[in-house]
């Protein structure tokens, strides 16, 4: 890989040992995958935050490089915590995990990362220009970003991430060279499309775990009803049943609308018949004892539909209900007045954190509802729950029963 | 003894047991602290992959997972990898947990058990006992 004279001496480490750990990082997987250079980022997006995820060496990891004074050089937003990072206590947090993940958060602060700690920051003020290049991690704002935004990033690894925040640039490859952003397979879906996350969610499932990490184009028989906060949710479960980076949807997504060779690749189609059967997977008898809405972190039109059921049913809920969001998003619905609605209902608008990376299976969380095709994936695995799947609606009356 | 010429992803060389997964997988939530695999998903569900080699198409799955590998080797548990293609989520686990990771190797060639060397310095894989 050429570097300039510059990258050069923070390659030899003229400029101190960790921010040649940092650039060493870099330039071995620009020569792994061939990069030719380093490019100028605009933007970063950092995973691996929750105590959950990342445990002691990743803490260990983060620590000795806060201590030796590394910062962020471009603007660098943060994925989410393993706890709202406010009211930990009085949503009952374990106490030694809280102390774990504040010290956690203090090495990002120190490195002058955004404490912003959310999985949506292109809702949260992180929104790059079409076609430029940003170093994200965070497989769902990874897609989002690239699909729905069209900047260009690879599935950075949280600790390749935060070497691209703290040098400002990121080897060009992959996913930032425009011949590899061509769809790879064409998904047909070939029913009408409900008018909800969940339904999105399910599509993510199915196709993602046939493209693996391939780029799908998706046909809509009708794009009407389409909307970000569908395609937030397509993206999330694309990117977790399988490797997906980048999606295009006809008539929808910037390069899309561009125009993209699509004669040759392979069609499959999707219809009734594979939802019946995605859906059947998740038939459990179970009653939930945790309603979680907001994976990827609800926008401000999800809470408000949570506010909206409450008032037209008239709910008080029986079972514990998150709405998962960022503590932006919270301002204003606390502001708006859905949090009072949902809090008076017996819901809880949890900010900074999710039912993923939240350490739930040591609160006694057993049976976990969820309206997101990303969460349903990971739920059982790493959260060793059973997953009760279903649209915003069904998920919150299950809560009322 | 069968070679296997594949690409450097991450340098060093190990020698130990394969053991095999045929799909993509996700290390959070795929692979627990203790390398036993918990994704249902999964055939080597419940299976542990700790001191042996691990041996899998490609990665899937979150971006946390560079941590959960650095984790897993900084432990001791996990010795080296090698995949059919290695996205930078799983190169990056490998290069700062400083265990060897060989990718472009048809995996098919190698079966559960087979003793293995994995030659990241010059991107080999060589099958000692099958």
């Amino acid at each position: 890989m050429h570097l300039t004279r510059e990258e050069e001496k923070l390659y030899a480490g003229e400029y101190g040992e960790a921010l040649e750990t940092c650039m060493n990082l870099l330039v071995s997987l620009g020569d792994i995958y061939g990069a030719e250079k380093l490019v100028d980022i605009s933007s970063a997006q950092v995973s691996g935050v929750s105590y959950k995820t990342i445990g002691e060496k990743g803490l260990e990891f983060l620590k000795d490089l806060a201590d030796q004074g590394l910062k962020a050089s471009v603007p660098t937003t943060l994925n989410p915590a393993g706890m709202d990072l406010i009211r930990y206590d009085e949503l009952k947090f374990p106490k030694d995990f809280a102390k774990k993940q504040l010290e956690i958060i203090d090495c990002f602060k120190r490195m002058e990362v955004e404490i912003s700690c959310t999985c949506t920051p292109y809702l949260t003020g992180n929104v790059p220009m079409f076609g430029s290049h940003v170093a994200w991690a965070e497989s769902s704002a990874v897609a989002y970003v690239n699909s729905v935004i069209g900047a260009r990033t690879n599935r950075e690894g949280g600790p390749s991430a935060l070497a691209a925040a703290i040098i400002g640039k990121t080897p060009c490859y992959g996913y930032h060279l425009s011949e590899n952003r061509l769809p790879t397979q064409v998904f047909e879906v070939d029913m009408e499309l409900e008018d909800a996350s969940s339904f999105y969610g399910i599509l993510g499932r199915i196709t993602g775990r046939i493209v693996k990490n391939g780029i799908p184009y998706f046909k809509f028989k009708n794009c009407e009803s389409v909307k970000n906060d569908y395609l937030k949710a397509l993206g999330a479960a694309l990117a977790a049943s399988g490797g997906v980076a980048l999606y295009h949807v006809e008539g929808i997504t910037p390069e899309a609308k561009k125009g993209l060779e699509i004669n040759g690749l392979e069609k499959v189609v999707i219809g009734k018949d594979d939802f019946e059967k995605e859906y059947d997977s998740f038939k459990t008898s179970e009653k939930p004892d945790l309603i979680c809405i907001g994976c990827p972190h609800c926008s401000l039109d999800e809470i408000k539909e949570v506010a909206e059921f409450v008032k037209s049913e008239n709910a008080k809920f029986n079972a514990d209900v998150w709405v998962c969001t960022s503590i932006h998003m919270k301002s204003i619905a606390d502001r708006m007045g859905y949090t009072k609605i949902i809090e008076d209902a017996g819901g809880k608008v949890v900010g900074d954190t999710c039912m993923v990376v939240a350490p739930i299976e040591d609160m006694g969380y057993k049976n976990v509802a969820t309206n997101s095709g990303k969460a349903a994936t990971y739920l059982p695995g790493f959260c060793k729950s059973n997953v009760i799947y279903g649209t915003t609606y069904e998920i919150l009356k299950k809560a009322t029963e | 003894m069968k070679e296997l010429n594949g690409r450097i992803i991450s340098k060093g060389v190990v020698e130990g047991e394969a053991i095999i997964s045929k799909s993509p997988i996700s290390f959070l939530g795929g692979v627990n602290e203790e390398g036993i695999v918990t994704d249902k998903e999964n055939e080597l569900f419940g299976k542990s992959i700790a001191n042996k080699i691990f041996v899998f198409p490609s990665g899937k799955g979150s971006t946390v997972g560079s941590y959960v590998i650095y984790g897993l080797a900084k432990r001791g548990l996990l010795k080296g990898m090698v995949n059919f293609e290695s996205e930078p989520i799983v190169a990056t686990g490998a290069i700062l947990g400083k265990i060897p990771l060989v990718d472009k190797v048809n995996i098919d060639e190698i079966k559960d058990g087979d003793i293995v060397v994995v030659d990241g310095n010059t991107g080999t894989v060589k099958i000692k006992e099958q």
